[in-house]
């Protein structure tokens, strides 16, 4: 007995194994580079930024989502509240009280952060999510079945649902422009920026500007690149004249927010070893428990 | 061995009682809903939102329905793997909540997700790094392990007892030889299921844990530790056989039967051990993250953590170590729900309380909405395994005659 089912199992692993590599091999084309040193990103100055709200304008405009007439976004009232980037609005610009040597309000741009390890890219459950050599992830509305565990794994809480809708709902978040970059053109709240306040340029790049304005500006700023190394560093970076968490970042520490799930999960599924010994294990106890049983019965 | 103890048969009794009426209005009641949930979409009847993705139809009808469904796999490893045919006669009820709390189970996700109908993407879409993954493939493989294990039982019943209506009668041979063929089949192969069925367990039981692993800080530390697979699993492991007294328990008394105490009492000698393990390790975790400072605070998360421990680990531990306790049919349906009380807690802990996400304005509470739905389910589920229990072999009545020759042994070991 023990022959045949190991047998058996054997061949049921080798099917799994020929289906994950199979799959894989179509699902994915060739192995990415998604660390590569070319990966883009945004520096965001909250120092320079005026608070005009263009790049709401210009993003929802570049998303086909419903935006208005630019001159309404002048109405600074909007900023006495604290908002969040959801269905309708994909990034949002809060204010806050100056910070130091600074008379002028700071603030803040809120969008996805393109992190270089994303937890949504490894937590979604059929792979919507993809990082790209460009820095950039997005998701595939063909892919996602809704599930929004990407929500719940957000170390930045940005993926919004749209749960009004009771067909076809979507996972609405930044996608860093994705179509624009790709034929050369900026990031649509980059372009639009009449502060300068985002500048958009290899990662790299950007965070030896970073480190250059705060050397040479020490005033200006706190000694903080927030978004260089926490979850394992963001394709997007702030500045800013006063502690992050005052500005409603999360606090969080370097390790990339997938890290130990993943551990875990590979070390439960290392090749498949680990259920393939318990199942044999098992296999075990159950024909020497048997066997056992019958021999008690003959001796009676 | 005790075979005359192993004995099922569909139990004759009443269907329609006052109790019935009720759950069958709470049933429609979850119905209501879920038609509003699928008509107008998840935001018009539960409370979810971008800060609370996951609520009640996550944490209960989801993480806790796996859990609670753990009698099956634990039943299976004692009564089969062990072979303790003494332990036989639990087996059936115990594989039949199973087999229907992971059909709600999979309800649940259905509902929960926003496209339902892309519901069989993960069959084809695999993303090996995500624990959710694993979980879903793993449940829908081991709903149908459990399905085929129930099919002797399909078959046991009908065999030399098919009666098809009028026209299609010229069929009953066939279909009799259908499923003798498939009885024959079954229970040659039958060890192969009955195995994965137990590493199918283990493995979505620990995933479980490792969901919420990914939120990090946004989940209380009380709970949110790297052993949280191992604490899943451990205590999916103890809840299993306190969840099989509590609703065999309640069926005797339901169906007018004659409780199985001397099995149950036995079976609830095992449970003191089981539970003392989770104790410990949850323990353990707890003093080398030195998380205890979390239980001086005074709040929701310090308050539901000591209400989950003490009530739900151990109370029912000290219960389940007195010989009084095993012995007596309230005391022990007491302990045993207690049991089943601190699990469903410590999921609801883990996937809601714990969940604390950094930009809510205010903490989620589930809607009328999701309430009706999950009671529904739950209701549904007792009538569906009211149902099951008087037209199939599931239940044991003790000392009629000896049972069939016990099935899902090992066959060609002589």
């Amino acid at each position: 007995m023990s022959g045949k089912s190991r047998r058996d199992f054997l061949k049921s692993t080798a099917l799994i194994g020929a289906g994950v590599t199979g799959l894989s091999s179509t699902a994915k084309a060739g192995p990415k580079n998604i660390l590569s040193e070319d990966r883009m990103g945004v520096l965001v100055d909250t120092t320079v930024c005026v608070g005009c709200r263009n790049c709401e304008w210009a993003c929802k405009d570049a998303h086909n989502l419903p935006a208005g007439n630019l001159d309404s976004y002048e109405d600074r009232k909007v900023l006495e509240t604290k908002r969040r980037p959801d269905h309708t609005t994909l990034t949002v610009v809060n204010e806050y009280s100056p910070g130091k040597n600074s008379n002028l309000p700071l603030d803040v741009k809120v969008q996805c952060m393109h992190c270089d390890h994303p937890a949504c890219v490894s937590a979604c459950i059929v792979g919507a999510f993809e990082k790209h050599e460009n820095g950039t992830v997005t998701w595939d509305t063909d892919m996602c079945i809704g599930c929004r565990y990407c929500m719940a794994a957000c170390p930045f809480q940005v993926p919004a649902f749209e749960y009004e809708k009771a067909l076809n709902p979507m996972i609405m978040k930044c996608d860093f422009c994705f179509e624009r970059t790709k034929d050369g053109k900026l990031p649509a709240c980059v372009n639009i920026c009449p502060a300068e306040a985002l500048t958009y340029g290899t990662r790299t790049e950007l965070v030896k500007i970073a480190r250059d304005r705060i050397k040479r500006n020490p005033d200006r700023y706190v000694d903080h690149i927030f978004g260089e190394y926490e979850v394992g560093g963001t394709s997007w970076m702030y500045l800013a004249n006063k502690d992050f968490v005052e500005l409603d970042f999360p606090k969080l520490g370097q390790k990339p927010a997938p890290g130990v799930s993943e551990s875990i999960q590979h070390g439960i599924f290392a090749y498949f070893v680990p259920p393939v010994s318990l199942y044999a294990l098992l296999g075990g106890i159950m024909w020497i428990s048997k066997r056992r049983k019958e021999l008690d019965e003959e001796i009676k | 061995m005790n075979h005359e103890l192993h004995n099922p048969v569909p139990i004759k009794h009443k269907y329609f009682t006052p109790g019935v009426f009720v759950l069958i209005i709470i049933a429609l009641n979850g119905l209501v809903f879920l038609m509003g949930r699928f008509f107008f979409g998840l935001g018009a009847v539960t409370n979810l939102n971008n800060q609370y993705p996951w609520g009640l139809w996550i944490g209960v009808d989801v993480a806790a329905g796996v859990a609670l469904a753990a009698g099956g796999f634990t039943t299976a490893a004692l009564g089969h793997i062990m072979h303790k045919d003494e332990y036989h006669a639990i087996i059936r009820p115990a594989l039949l909540t199973a087999a229907l709390g992971y059909t709600f189970v999979a309800m649940g996700v259905f509902v929960d997700i926003g496209r339902w109908y892309f519901i069989w993407h993960p069959l084809v879409m695999w993303n090996g790094n995500s624990a959710l993954f694993e979980v879903g493939i793993c449940v829908m493989i081991y709903l149908t392990v459990l399905y085929i294990e129930f099919l002797p039982i399909v078959t046991e019943r009908f065999i030399g007892k098919v009666n098809l209506p009028g026209f299609f009668s010229g069929l009953n041979k066939i279909v009799d030889k259908v499923l003798r063929l498939l009885d024959r089949g079954l229970s040659k192969t039958m060890f192969i299921f009955i195995i994965a069925g137990v590493v199918l367990s283990s493995l979505h039981q620990s995933s479980l844990g490792t969901l919420m692993i990914i939120a990090g800080p946004k989940m209380h530390p009380l709970w949110q530790t790297p052993v949280l697979p191992l604490l899943f699993l451990l205590s999916a492991v103890a809840v299993g056989f306190p969840m099989v007294i509590f609703e065999s328990l309640i069926a005797s008394r339901s169906l007018k039967l004659k409780s199985e105490m001397h099995i149950l009492s036995k079976l609830g000698s095992m449970i003191a051990p089981l539970l003392g393990i989770y104790l410990a390790f949850k323990i353990g975790d707890m003093f080398i993250r030195e998380t205890f400072v979390y239980l001086g605070e005074f709040n929701t998360a310090s308050i539901m953590f000591t209400i989950e421990m003490l009530f739900g680990v151990i109370i029912p531990l000290r219960m389940f170590l007195s010989p009084k306790v095993l012995k007596s049919p309230p005391l022990l349906f007491t302990a045993s729900a207690l049991v089943v009380f601190g699990v469903l807690l410590n999921r609801i802990n883990n996937f809601i309380v714990a969940y604390t996400p950094p930009y809510s304005t205010e903490s989620y509470f589930p809607s009328f909405g999701e309430i009706s739905v999950s009671v529904g389910f739950v209701a549904m589920l007792v009538l569906a395994y009211r149902f099951i229990v008087m037209n199939f072999p599931v239940i044991s009545l003790p000392g009629k005659q000896i049972a069939p020759q016990s099935k899902y042994t090992i066959r060609g070991v002589k």
